[in-house]
């Protein structure tokens, strides 16, 4: 019994030597056959990768700019369309909320002497959106609490409004007519608020103004969107089930008057996207490893049909049928291997220069490499099986007749 | 001299199927072997010998009749039983040698080692002591294609004999090779001979089979002469 476990492993070792020897000897044909499989791990890692290296980036620009926050958004019935400021303060009033950022959009014609701008996007915001975000105002002041209880005509304005409006100009004190009503300019913010991805998605306003004076221009006393802040801590579904609990008594339990969006739900059906792209997108990618692997099943009959003679006289000095099986499917899963590994290689190469393109995260994804590995194993097996079954049951007579 | 039986073969037919008849090529042999003979089978071409140099070799099975080696029924045999018995028993040379040419000389002859099992240092001392003995010494780290034919045929020999089987086993095996390289070939079969191993040859040249202690003729599939187990 040990001499049979012995003489096993001799025998492995000598097959896996002797098929390198084949592999190099064919140089230029071995190089073609495991290009395929090459191609096709490297399209599987370098897909997967990249997709994961997005959804990560995008993951953490949700999270830092979605954690702790719900947005309400309101279509409202024929009785009311929106909430009241007087709303408002009840909601911020409860336990989980720290404070309600209002938003209200007018699409506005903005002008200073002859310059004119229209389709400027307007946004009516409180005083406690600059207070949560400190940073935002580079130049100036930011709108508070005097603004807002006053309905001033005080505005801030973003970098592409003052190179559109005040070029050279210091624009702190100037008047600027939005929709023909004069503002005056108390500070300059910096419009990519939250980050590149982010404000993709949000869309920054370029000037802001008080929320209640946006609402006089408006002629509305309703709030049709806002933001709530929750404290930090707080379970966000736990916290949207009070703000809705909240609404639904303003909308008299009418449906769908609302919807409270906690920013971690878009977060997680953003991940169920991305995941099934990248297996929909490793799906399409395995098919060029079938082809490959239909490929190395070509190489490896035609290398049978080579060798006939060889076969036939390892059988006649006694190699038993398993072992000439065992020496072809070492051929053929060698040879995929080495595809794989180069595969995974080019993959990883390929996926680091997307992701520096994409200006995402660089991922190394160990499952990715992990699939590439086992599926190119796999192949080298499965397309293997034939020829190496075939080589096993040439006749020895007939093999050596051949020559 | 040792007079026990090699091998026995009782009755042997064997028959192929071409296109869609039946051939009979061997016809009824009976042929007993005693240890340490030295046999040559005579034929011309077409007459079986070499389906019963598959049959003596293992390569093959009889459609019926009964093959004993050793005390071991072969006719019985499935595959692999076969292989081990070729591996262990019988050393093969071939017409023109059948060396794989992406293989030294030295890995040549090892060949038959690694399906027994040997290590490599063993194998490669083994390989090493069987080419000196046939006068290669010189030429081990050489491919097939830079040896002449004599040489290739006793790398070939070399091969048959590394794993000291008791039944060397030669097709034509002067065939591709001019006399005095053929004479040198038969010289070493005659040396193996005297150290009682059994050696038969199969060839369709008469000069060559009086090389052998006995000669058996075979034409159209039955032994004409020299098939009983008579005094050699």
């Amino acid at each position: 019994m040990r001499n049979a476990i012995r003489g096993t492993f001799v025998m492995l070792g000598e097959c896996f030597r002797m098929s390198l020897d084949n592999i190099r000897g064919n140089k230029i044909r071995s190089f073609l056959t495991l290009l395929g499989i090459m191609i096709g791990v490297t399209a599987v890692i370098a897909l997967i990768s990249t997709v994961s290296g997005v959804s990560g980036t995008l993951a953490d620009s949700f999270s830092s700019m979605g954690a702790g926050r719900l947005s309400v958004s309101i279509t409202g019935n024929d009785l009311k369309t929106g909430v009241t400021p007087e709303d408002l303060a009840e909601i911020t009033a409860l336990d989980s909320v720290r404070g309600v950022v209002p938003s209200i959009s007018l699409n506005g014609r903005v002008s200073r002497g002859k310059t004119v701008e229209s389709g400027v996007s307007v946004s009516g915001r409180n005083a406690y959106y600059f207070q949560r975000n400190p940073d935002l105002i580079l130049q100036g002041r930011a709108l508070n609490f005097i603004d807002d209880d006053n309905s001033t005509y005080a505005c801030v304005i973003s970098r592409k409004m003052v190179d559109t409006f005040f070029f050279g100009v210091n624009p702190l004190g100037e008047t600027l007519y939005v929709s023909g009503i004069p503002f005056t300019v108390v500070g300059r913010y910096e419009e990519d608020d939250g980050g590149g991805v982010a404000s993709m998605f949000s869309g920054s306003p370029d000037i802001l103004i008080p929320y209640t004076t946006a609402m006089k221009i408006n002629n509305s006393r309703e709030i049709s969107s806002f933001t709530v802040y929750l404290n930090d801590g707080t379970d966000s579904a736990g916290a949207s089930a009070a703000v809705e609990e909240k609404m639904d008594a303003m909308f008299d339990y009418e449906e769908d008057c609302f919807t409270v969006t906690a920013m971690t739900s878009i977060e997680e059906t953003m991940e169920t996207m991305m995941g099934m792209m990248s297996s929909l997108l490793a799906g399409i990618a395995s098919i060029a490893l079938i082809v490959g692997g239909i490929g190395i099943m070509n190489m490896m009959l035609t290398t049978v049909t080579e060798r006939t003679v060889e076969i036939g006289l390892k059988k006649a000095l006694g190699a038993i049928p398993w072992q000439i099986q065992v020496q072809f499917l070492i051929e053929s899963f060698l040879l995929s291997m080495i595809g794989g590994l180069l595969g995974v290689a080019a993959g990883l190469g390929l996926s680091y220069i997307l992701c520096r393109v994409l200006e995402t995260g660089f991922v190394l994804n160990t499952g990715a490499i992990a699939l590439g590995v086992g599926f190119s194993a796999a192949v080298g097996l499965v397309f293997g099986w034939a020829p190496a079954r075939k080589a096993s049951r040439l006749n020895p007579i007939d093999a050596l007749r051949t020559a | 001299m040792q007079t026990n039986t090699f091998f026995e073969m009782t009755g042997i037919h064997k028959d192929y199927i071409m296109g869609g008849e039946p051939v009979h090529v061997l016809k009824n042999i009976c042929l007993s072997i005693r240890e340490g003979e030295y046999l040559s089978v005579l034929g011309p071409s077409g007459s079986g010998k070499s389906t019963l140099m598959n049959l003596i070799g293992c390569l093959d099975t009889p459609t019926a009749g009964e093959y004993i080696l050793h005390g071991r029924k072969v006719d019985e045999m499935d595959e692999t039983e076969l292989a081990r018995l070729r591996n262990r028993e019988i050393g093969f040379i071939f017409q023109n040698s059948q060396l794989l040419n992406r293989l030294t000389a030295r890995k040549n002859v090892e060949l038959p080692l690694i399906y027994a099992g040997i290590l490599p240092k063993e194998r490669r001392r083994r390989a090493e002591a069987m080419l000196e003995r046939v006068g290669l010494k010189d030429r081990m780290d050489h491919l097939p294609t830079q040896l002449s034919g004599g040489q290739q045929q006793r790398v070939a020999i070399a091969r048959a004999m590394v794993g000291n089987p008791s039944l060397l086993l030669a097709d034509e095996p002067t065939g591709a090779l001019d006399q005095k390289t053929g004479a040198q070939i038969m010289e070493l079969f005659g040396e193996l001979n005297r150290e009682n191993r059994t050696v038969i040859m199969i060839t369709h040249d008469m000069k060559i089979a009086a090389h052998a202690k006995r000669v058996i003729r075979i034409i159209d599939g039955e032994i004409l002469e020299g098939g009983g187990a008579d005094d050699a």
